[in-house]
């Protein structure tokens, strides 16, 4: 009936849900390590205006990856979206409330001169930017333990354990990753972006720490899963084409299960690869004053880490700890065929506009932020 | 299912959304104004009208962000407070969100910072384009997501599919040109005009009574009143009523509306005011005009507007049909190939939702006796006279801002709004207006279509999320604080940027002797 058949529309689909949150992570994920670091390295209000100014035209574009991501779940995994959401409901408001800060703290802050008034908003920007990186983080530390759900023979949901119980040891480890890789890609930004001089240099130094710690973490998150016996199988018969209806498929936990894929599919290994060697080139770049390498390095690893993820998981997308007929797959969890071909039409006719007008964006306020430049103009806040 | 649950999830939701809304308005009608005023500094290239689109733009700027903030919360709370409705009915209701993201936020965010920052780095008509591409931008996000709320209201182009256990879309044209989501679209936006204009009138007023910044305000003045009295012309002529006949929950709606509790002779007469007694099912010291509702809602003499006690009836053979389809339901939950199941469900399925109301009386409303049946019949009526009072209040403010921009527009023609002063006290006093006038707005269109989350699909108290009482209260309450102190930041923000006026702030950049505008030494 269509160009592609249902079981093609979902791996679009899975590939797409990875785009869009590598995209969120590399475009709004430098705003959110410019503003987790912005306290530590713009001390003077001057420092901090150019700090903000680096961002403050195009991180607005940026967050809409995180709404349209939002939005595409829901319109091509609604399990997914109904399940993860009010599963993470208190940890969910914590981000929702933590991101709330940004808009109105980067537009209020120069509204009023005091030195209160301007300090209180810099930590309401650092919360903005370190408390959704670290939730983030743990979330996606949550989802590959597997949640405890359930779904009863309506499609309710229901869950066990509350917010405290999404942090064990592993998704801090795996929080703090997300902020590291942030907050490299934030200084790598930073970096290339504010005029030579003193934030130039703490963000280097921010950066140089944060490139190590991302490589470190990112390997302890690895040997986590391989010796944590973590992971899950399928064990009945899938149809790729068959109903959205978890309760069809049976699975279950399967220690080491998360790296089988890289045992039957070798390519799939590019994606932690990159992950190291994208932070490796990162700091390479740091350390030798390459701006532009940096930010590419960051750019790489922050697009490997994410990929390895979900890579790993493959085919699951939120498995459930407690129920074997409740784990969510790209073959039980998406939305119908038609749905799934009229977003993929959408989106492959929507995106390209959205990047070429977004390039335009970063073209027009292309160059270095000064402290001069803010003092001269209007415009800046 | 926990009431407590359903109940706080819905307050949660009411105050985000109508919270949200206090901004959102502002935004869409500002947005356009903006690209009015702009266009007149482009075609007549005189600096005052780019300091005029500067200091609205200001103001624009201040309310924009908590629009984004509070948007961001909304984009998910449907997954957060409502899973089963999101689980039920994302195959048709996330596509327009998702599209809304890739199609209007998109668009409307990324201009925007070019709108505040590219002064200096575009040229006149470059910027023009982009103030342009943000009003553009805000007002297709209202199309999509009053889409999605239209189809809440009126659930075309859809079916439930036992297989998954949810509504599929069987029709995605039917679903974008949803009548009820384009009249809701056209009502929404215009509101959203209405508002925007009596603010930019009512502090023009404010200046032109301080006699500060006359130059800035009279031109203003003059913007708004012609862009009000076309948006509040639109809102009234072009008001969601019209959609009102087209399903038995929207003729439900209208009945409550108008206190109908029976089918009158067409064309029926339009009840100014009453006390509609929800116990008697009566309205007492009722005040009718003779005609006027059937022509408002059937645009007809002859076509009858259903009363209550006949939509009750409806509804009540319609549950009867739902049963046949929920027992259906359960033989093809065990066995998905039973063919007989099928065949019975499908001829069924249109009324499910109707069974799904005896839920809130029996578990199994394959059981239920025909007594309950007809009881539950009435869980059909919304409150009559919530939906009688915010109609009407929302209604007479509507018509009040028709003679206000009237006589704005007439006084601007006739260049008597500088001396006017009766009447800048007046628009500067009925700012309010619009917003109580919107905020009812929703309430009337989201309260009068309980008992449903989805129209005769998935009623509200089966469409939450397992939740706690407890984490509900956590984050109603520090959601309220902060939305609070938000709230209270950008109100003495915008005031300080009134009380400013239109010089470019010197807070904001290192000062500049020379810049002293034009606009400063006329005032």
């Amino acid at each position: 009936m269509h160009l592609f058949d249902y079981e093609t529309l979902r791996l679009i689909w899975w590939a797409l849900l990875g785009i869009l949150l590598i995209g969120f992570a590399l475009t709004d994920g430098f705003d959110l390590g410019v503003a987790a670091l912005l306290p530590f390295v713009a001390r003077t209000d001057g420092e901090r205006r150019m700090t903000i100014n680096t961002i403050a035209p195009t991180w607005e574009g940026n967050q809409v990856w995180f709404i349209l991501g939002g939005g595409a779940i829901f319109a091509a995994w609604p399990y997914v979206y109904a399940i993860s959401f009010s599963g993470f409901y208190l940890a969910m408001f914590l981000v929702l409330a933590a991101l709330i800060l940004r808009p109105v703290g980067f537009k209020y802050r120069s509204k009023r001169p005091g030195r209160a008034w301007r300090a209180g908003w810099d930590w309401a920007l650092f919360v903005g930017g370190f408390v959704p990186a670290l939730v983030f983080g743990v979330a996606v530390g949550n989802v590959l333990q597997g949640a405890p759900f359930r779904i009863d023979s309506d499609m309710r949901a229901s869950y066990e354990g509350g917010l405290l119980g999404l942090f064990t040891p592993f998704t801090l480890l795996c929080g703090l990753l997300s902020v590291a890789m942030l907050v490299l890609h934030g200084s790598a930004w930073l970096a290339m972006k504010v005029e030579r001089g003193a934030v130039q240099d703490r963000a280097r130094v921010y950066g140089t720490g944060a490139a190590i710690a991302s490589i470190v973490l990112f390997a302890l998150g690895g040997l986590f899963v391989a010796r944590g016996g973590m992971g899950f199988e399928l064990t009945s018969a899938v149809d790729p084409s068959g109903p959205s209806n978890p309760l069809r498929s049976t699975s279950v936990a399967s220690g080491g299960a998360w790296l089988g894929n890289y045992a039957a599919h070798p390519w799939m290994l590019v994606a932690p690869v990159l992950g190291f060697v994208g932070a490796a080139l990162a700091l390479v770049g740091i350390r030798g004053k390459s701006e532009p390498a940096a930010f590419a390095g960051s750019t790489l690893s922050a697009a490997g880490i994410i990929a390895t993820v979900g890579l790993s998981m493959f085919p699951f997308i939120l498995p459930s700890s407690i129920d074997a007929h409740s784990s969510l797959t790209v073959w039980n969890a998406s939305s119908s065929e038609s749905t799934l071909f009229l977003m993929v039409i959408v989106t492959v006719v929507l995106l390209p506009i959205v990047l070429a007008y977004t390039a335009w964006a970063y073209r027009v306020m292309f160059g270095r932020v000064s402290e001069r430049e803010i003092a001269a103009s209007h415009d800046f806040y | 299912m926990d009431i407590g649950v359903v109940d706080l999830s819905r307050l949660q939701f009411a105050l985000t959304a109508l919270y949200h809304f206090l901004f959102v308005p502002l935004t869409l009608g500002m947005s356009f104004m903006l690209v009015i005023m702009e266009a007149i500094y482009v075609m007549t290239g005189r600096a005052i009208w780019r300091e005029i689109t500067r200091f609205w733009g200001k103001i624009f700027g201040i309310n924009f962000v908590l629009g984004v903030a509070t948007g961001l919360t909304m984009e998910f709370e449907f997954g957060t407070n409502w899973s089963y409705f999101s689980h039920y009915v994302g195959d048709i209701f996330g596509a327009p969100l998702a599209i809304e993201g890739l199609m209007a936020f998109f668009l409307e965010a990324t201009f925007v910072g070019l709108m505040f920052f590219g002064w200096d780095r575009l040229s006149r008509l470059g910027h023009l384009a982009v103030t342009f591409m943000v009003a553009v931008g805000t007002n297709i996000s209202a199309l999509w997501i009053l889409i999605a709320n239209g189809w809440m209201q009126n659930p075309v182009g859809s079916a439930f599919n036992p297989d998954t256990m949810r509504m599929e879309v069987t029709d995605f044209g039917a679903v974008l040109f949803n009548p009820v989501a384009q009249a809701k679209f056209v009502h929404t936006v215009s509101a959203g005009y209405v508002v925007a204009s009596l603010v930019v009138l009512g502090v023009s007023s404010f200046y032109l009574l301080r006699g500060k910044w006359t130059a800035v305000a009279r031109r203003s003045f003059v913007v708004a009143a012609a862009f009000g009295l076309a948006s509040s012309l639109s809102v009234v002529v072009l008001g969601d009523e019209s959609g009102y006949t087209l399903t038995d929950n929207q003729k439900m709606k209208l009945a409550a509306i108008e206190a109908e509790w029976h089918t009158e002779a067409a064309p029926a007469g339009i009840t100014l005011f009453g006390l509609p007694d929800t116990s008697t099912r009566t309205t007492r010291y009722a005040v009718k005009v003779p005609w006027v509702l059937g022509l408002i809602a059937t645009r007809s003499v002859d076509k009858e507007v259903t009363g209550m006690s006949e939509l009750v009836l409806k509804a009540q053979e319609r549950i009867e049909s739902g049963v046949i389809a929920y027992r259906a339901l359960d033989v093809l939950k065990r066995n998905p190939t039973d063919r007989t199941a099928r065949t019975v469900f499908e001829a069924h399925r249109n009324n499910l939702g109707y069974a799904l109301l005896l839920k809130a009386h029996i578990a199994d409303p394959g059981k239920a006796s025909p007594a309950l049946i007809a009881s539950t019949a009435w869980d059909v009526v919304p409150s009559v006279p919530v939906m009688f009072w915010t109609f009407r209040i929302m209604a007479g403010i509507g018509f009040l801002m028709i003679a206000l921009f009237a006589t704005a527009f007439l006084l601007a023609s006739l260049r008597l709004h500088m001396t006017a002063r009766w009447f800048q006290r007046f628009a500067l006093w009925a700012i309010p207006l619009p917003w109580i006038a919107i905020e009812l707005g929703w309430v009337t269109a989201e309260l009068g279509r309980q008992p449903w989350a989805i129209d005769g699909v998935l009623p509200t108290f089966l469409a939450n999320s397992t939740l706690t009482p407890a984490m509900l209260w956590t984050t109603i309450i520090g959601f309220t604080a902060l939305y609070g102190t938000l709230a209270v930041i950008e109100v003495r923000l915008i005031l300080a940027t009134i009380a400013h006026g239109p010089v470019e702030d010197p807070l904001e950049t290192a000062p500049q002797p020379t810049d002293t505008p034009a606009l400063a030494r006329a005032a």
